[in-house]
């Protein structure tokens, strides 16, 4: 409990830290377009992957499990939409990135606190975690939507893609399905999930790197604990805010 | 000027730094040398504000370090350059925009001017044509001449060395600290280099501070070492077997 305590203080005082107007603008700037890039085009490709394969077998899943005659074929679009849009492309496509993403943010962090490039952004009378965590926070605010509408997009697609292939049922019930008792709100609630999780997962990861003592053996330990604890973090605020918004 | 006045400093119970009080004067290189465990690093990270005072006070040109809003803190910071002993330069930046750095934190000047100040202080410390090459391309002597390159970049008043040559070859080590001496003459900058290297203190030592145990033993020049008298400056100059004879 103590050392709970301990690491919220530390974690707070960071955020005050890390939430100051930045010493040069042009200077954000550039560091943000970095960060987008590293953070968040870079995510493009494994977030396209797995959400076509879970589209892809969610459709599948759902048809063999369908076996009553009783029960209408569109039901596989709509179960497919419905767990794209209200799990899948908020929280797993999250825990996925806690894992690239938070691990990335957590080991660049730690190995310039131990090669002393921290200290000497310090010495240079430069915000440090102003410097480095604030353009991380917002690249992936701004990003992790976009990643989230395109996982459900593409999981959609996937479970098209499945239906229509493997002929579980027609092109035109899958699409029957996925626009059947459509509720636009999901949408909202999923962006407002993977905001809050974007916003978690970067000053996570970026708490375990700035505190990195020791040496690299140390930075992997702080890179496993930052996808850990957010992982964590993102599955008991996912209780919290689907019992919040739901 | 920097004036070190009765610094004393502690991890837990482990006194590291006890009653430390010397001056390092501006034109001139300061050196601080001791052994391995006898507060070099915790002193230097003292007066760079790394560390907490916690008794006694540094004072840079009449101003109190302790005493020191967060404001002033961050402004005497912009007035100090740091050559760390790993170099520390930004491994995602390129050797120019690492000189560069600096300047764009804290000039309000153009790209052009920003790029010619920091092509300007390469070529002072002969890199010229490295300007467009990653840290991880440079061998540890060009390294340590682009974190050189990057602390004079914003003319520094205080230049602040860890251990220059750790972990270079004798010849290197010489050219970096000439390039240190030539540095804190020109531009009149009051330099301190933590050392235990002996050729560094033979070379440009014009002022040494010697630490043992954490308290000043001994204070002269590198002219003085010699003939200091001083048992544990001498068992620390003359630790290898042929220097003791050569003495002899």
């Amino acid at each position: 409990m103590k050392s709970l305590l301990r690491h919220l203080g530390r974690y707070t005082m960071l955020m005050g830290q890390v939430f100051r107007k930045p010493d040069k603008w042009a200077v954000f700037g550039n560091t943000l377009v970095r960060e987008l890039q590293n953070l968040g085009t870079n995510s493009i490709g494994i977030v396209i992957i797995i959400s076509f394969f879970i589209g892809a077998v969610l459709a599948m899943q759902t048809s063999y499990n369908l076996i009553n005659p009783l029960i209408p074929r569109y039901l596989i679009g709509l179960l497919t939409r419905e767990t794209m849009l209200l799990e899948f492309s908020s929280t797993i496509v999250s825990l996925i990135l806690a894992g690239k993403i938070g691990s990335s943010i957590a080991s660049e962090i730690g190995t310039m606190r131990i090669t002393e490039q921290i200290d000497a952004l310090d010495i240079m009378g430069v915000n440090a975690p102003n410097y480095l965590i604030l353009p991380k926070i917002v690249a992936v605010l701004c990003f992790f939507p976009l990643l989230c509408m395109l996982s459900m997009t593409v999981g959609i697609f996937g479970g098209w893609v499945a239906s229509v292939t493997q002929h579980l049922l027609t092109s035109s019930e899958y699409v029957y399905g996925i626009r059947y008792a459509f509720n636009s709100y999901y949408i909202v609630y999923s962006i407002i999930k993977i905001e809050v999780f974007a916003f978690i997962i970067a000053t996570v990861a970026s708490y375990h790197g700035f505190f990195v003592a020791g040496g690299s053996l140390e930075v992997g330990r702080s890179s496993t604990r930052a996808v850990v604890h957010s992982s964590i973090i993102i599955l008991m605020f996912n209780l919290l805010l689907t019992k919040l918004l739901l | 000027m920097i004036e070190v006045s009765h610094l004393t400093k502690s991890f837990d119970s482990h006194v590291v730094l006890e009653d430390i009080s010397t001056v390092f004067r501006p034109g001139q290189v300061n050196l601080v040398i001791g052994q391995s465990g006898s507060g070099k690093t915790v002193l230097l990270k003292s007066l760079v504000g790394l560390l907490p005072i916690e008794q006694g006070d540094i004072i840079y040109s009449d101003q109190s370090l302790k005493g020191m809003t967060p404001v002033h803190r961050k402004d005497l910071r912009r007035r100090i350059g740091m050559l760390f002993q790993g170099s520390a330069l930004f491994d995602s930046m390129t050797v120019l925009e690492n000189v560069m750095f600096p300047l764009d934190m804290f000039t309000s000047w153009n790209r052009t001017e920003k790029a010619e100040r920091a092509q300007a202080c390469l070529e002072r410390v002969e890199l010229p044509s490295a300007a467009a090459l990653f840290p991880s391309e440079l061998s540890g002597g060009m390294k340590k001449r682009v974190a050189i390159a990057r602390a004079i970049a914003p003319n520094p008043d205080y230049l602040f060395c860890d251990e220059p040559n750790s972990g270079l070859d004798p010849l290197t080590s010489i050219v970096i600290d000439d390039l240190i001496r030539e540095i804190t003459h020109e531009y009149g900058i009051t330099t301190v280099v933590n050392t235990h290297d002996m050729n560094s203190v033979m070379g440009i030592g014009e002022h040494i501070t010697f630490l043992y145990r954490g308290h000043v033993e001994w204070t002269g020049t590198n002219r003085d070492i010699f003939h200091s008298g001083n048992e544990a400056l001498d068992q620390f100059i003359f630790a290898a077997p042929w220097t003791r004879q050569m003495k002899k």
